[in-house]
């Protein structure tokens, strides 16, 4: 791609031209260099957030090894930690979050791009994209005050009605928890889905509708058997970035979930996520084991998102090997 | 191209003089200060009516935490540090030169609750509130309770305990408290500003805990006392040592440290919660500026000296404009003192 602009000049007979291409194939390599170190720059510093969890954690790792990762006891008192509770909270916040908004924000797109009218289609997608841009201590606010109450004196006491033989709805409905924290990154997180699905959706070819409408197929059937599958891997993708999102979500979690490194069957018990934790102790830590513990499960959470990610990419493959038949079964 | 490399000489030249011209300027000095957030109210105060009647002297102060005040004065990244808690041992011995402590205001911590039917002020003994905030009383019709509050008709519903998530001086205060007046405290959770709190919620700061207090029927949580003045909350008296119930306020504050004086070290590393004598509010803590016992530049030495015998004549009267506790005036006295290890 990047030729010499000596290379690049055959017709060398004018003056003009020859100078013309020069010019453009030097802006090509300036070009080519720019985005090559927008690239290269994320790496680094990818990198180097990676290298600098690990030498500041060194004390915790090597202190308390992979016993880490299992052991349930976070006490800054004793110098006594794990990070059990916090990989669990924060599993599960994001996994309530993703049961919440995937079918809302699949579903909310797959209307804005293939049913509704144009001008109510954009209009929707605007508001989805302030909503996307509210901060997040905003929705955490909103959570501590309508939520968590409604919570409490509504929909935890008939979840425990109707639901209460399963062990997710029992125990005392105090208003903040893993659930209120999952509903609370459910809405943060919709937009991210919606936007992203809708964009991939509109983008699955006129053609395609277009031949499964003549095979006979209604709207819907053209929607649901052609146009969504066509588009899955983008929709999984929306997902993941949604996914990271949540893992990392450390504000409104906070206001909501209850701070409490506990691991609890019932979705109405407080418990704690990594990025909450990190928020909340960091600047008192004292004492040099309590910091390192601290980084350490920053690294964790680099870690499970990095292996969330992993699977997401093999859960891709796999699926789009199988839809479009490429492998044996 | 060579515009650009023109301008940035000129850049790098002008940033040079400017830097240059800080420096030269006359008798100009610059404190870099960082740490507690608790008293960062006061702080900013002291520190814009010092520059008002000192033109020359700026003291920036970062509000960090406790806990990264001590860390950047221990990689003298800030010329002092702040702390709601005295440093420990180790902490001590990893600095270069010896720190000394300077209590500047005192805080407290009250109990605040939310019983459905409670009007006025509930009482708290020592065994009640350790009870509670181990989890081993659970019924606000507990008779550790209900004997402290005789003609108060408590109810039976269950006790939730609401803590502060954030790593906090006003949970040092608490938890050092609760230490002192139950063994069960001590062996169990212990003292610091994070703790493995036995039961309860975690709200993050003061907004927080009283936030989830005021929602949830049946809470008791702990807040800082500016904190509850300010908003106007409600909050129980707590048995002090001498066997009052007291409520905490500026003077029951200010007593506490009063009675606590006799027996303050000479490095002012002390807790003076669960004090002796009648008025004192057993709640309630120092804070601390943590100043380097010898400074390489003189200049900066003589403000740092200059400025914590203003802090402590003067300064002292804007204190409780903005709710903070006075300090009594025989550690006044003994600090007066200390500032001549300044060297």
């Amino acid at each position: 791609m990047a030729t010499t602009p000596n290379a690049a000049t055959p017709a060398d007979f004018t003056a003009n031209p020859r100078a013309l291409l020069r010019r453009w194939t030097g802006a090509d390599e300036i070009a080519h260099l720019i985005t090559l170190i927008a690239a290269a720059t994320l790496l680094l510093i990818a990198v180097l957030l990676v290298y600098q969890l690990w030498v500041l954690s060194a004390e915790a790792r090597t202190r308390f090894g992979w016993s880490f990762f299992v052991t349930k006891t976070w006490d800054p008192v004793a110098g006594d930690f794990g990070a059990l509770p916090f990989i669990y909270g924060t599993l599960v916040t994001s996994a309530v979050a993703l049961l919440i908004a995937v079918p809302l924000g699949v579903g909310a797109a797959i209307f804005l791009a293939e049913l509704a009218p144009p001008k109510l289609s954009s209009s929707l997608t605007f508001v989805s994209d302030l909503l996307a841009a509210v901060p997040s201590v905003i929705y955490g606010l909103l959570g501590v005050f309508l939520l968590v109450p409604l919570m409490r004196t509504t929909i935890q006491p008939a979840l425990k009605a109707t639901l209460g033989f399963l062990p997710l709805f029992q125990g005392t409905a105090y208003g903040i928890g893993f659930l209120t924290a999952g509903i609370v990154l459910a809405i943060m997180i919709v937009p991210f889905v919606l936007s992203v699905s809708r964009e991939v959706l509109l983008a699955v070819a006129r053609d395609q509708r277009e031949a499964a409408l003549a095979l006979g197929a209604t709207k819907w059937e053209s929607t649901w058997k052609v146009v969504v599958p066509a588009a899955r891997i983008g929709i999984f993708g929306s997902v993941f970035l949604a996914l990271a999102r949540a893992l990392g979500e450390t504000m409104a979690v906070t206001m909501v979930v209850g701070n409490n490194p506990k691991i609890a069957a019932s979705l109405f018990s407080p418990g704690y996520s990594i990025a909450s934790v990190l928020a909340n102790e960091f600047s008192e830590a004292t004492g040099n084991l309590y910091l390192s513990a601290l980084i350490e499960l920053g690294l964790v959470l680099f870690l499970l998102t990095f292996v969330l990610n992993g699977l997401a990419r093999l859960l891709i493959l796999v699926t789009t090997a199988r839809g479009s038949g490429v492998l044996p079964t | 191209m060579r515009i650009l490399k023109a301008l940035s000489v000129l850049a790098v030249l002008l940033a040079i003089a400017t830097v240059a011209t800080l420096a030269v300027a006359e008798g100009q000095v610059l404190l870099n200060a960082a740490g507690a957030t608790f008293p960062y109210p006061i702080y900013s105060k002291w520190f814009d009516l010092y520059h008002t009647s000192h033109s020359n002297v700026q003291i920036n102060y970062q509000s960090i935490g406790s806990g990264g005040g001590i860390r950047q004065l221990l990689d003298k990244t800030v010329d002092f540090g702040a702390s709601d808690g005295p440093m420990n041992d180790d902490q001590l011995k990893q600095a270069s030169v010896p720190i000394l402590h300077f209590p500047t205001v005192l805080g407290a911590a009250i109990p605040a609750y939310n019983v459905a039917g409670v009007q006025g002020d509930l009482n708290f003994t020592p065994e009640a509130l350790s009870g509670i905030f181990l989890g081993t009383i659970t019924k606000w019709n507990d008779p550790a309770i209900t004997s402290a509050n005789p003609g108060v008709k408590l109810p039976s519903d269950d006790i939730v305990v609401v803590h502060r998530s954030d790593g906090s001086g006003t949970s040092y205060i608490w938890t050092d408290y609760l230490s002192k007046v139950s063994s069960a405290w001590q062996s169990k959770v212990g003292k610091g500003t994070s703790v493995n709190w036995p039961v309860g919620l975690g709200g993050k700061g003061n907004e927080g805990v009283s936030a989830l207090v005021q929602q949830t029927p049946g809470s008791i949580g702990y807040v800082e006392l500016i904190y509850a003045i300010q908003n106007h909350m409600p909050y129980g008296k707590v048995k002090n040592s001498s066997g009052a119930f007291v409520k905490a306020d500026l003077a029951s504050v200010s007593a506490a440290a009063a009675a606590a004086s006799k027996y303050i070290p000479d490095d002012f590393r002390v807790s003076i919660t669960n004090p002796e004598g009648k008025a004192a509010y057993p709640i309630a803590s120092f804070t601390w500026l943590l100043i380097p016992s010898k400074f390489s530049d003189s200049a900066k030495r003589d403000v740092v000296k200059d400025f914590l015998k203003w802090m402590m004549t003067d300064g002292q009267q804007y204190c409780e404009a903005l709710a903070y506790a006075k300090l009594p005036k025989e550690v006044v006295a003994k600090e007066m003192k200390a500032i001549a290890q300044i060297q």
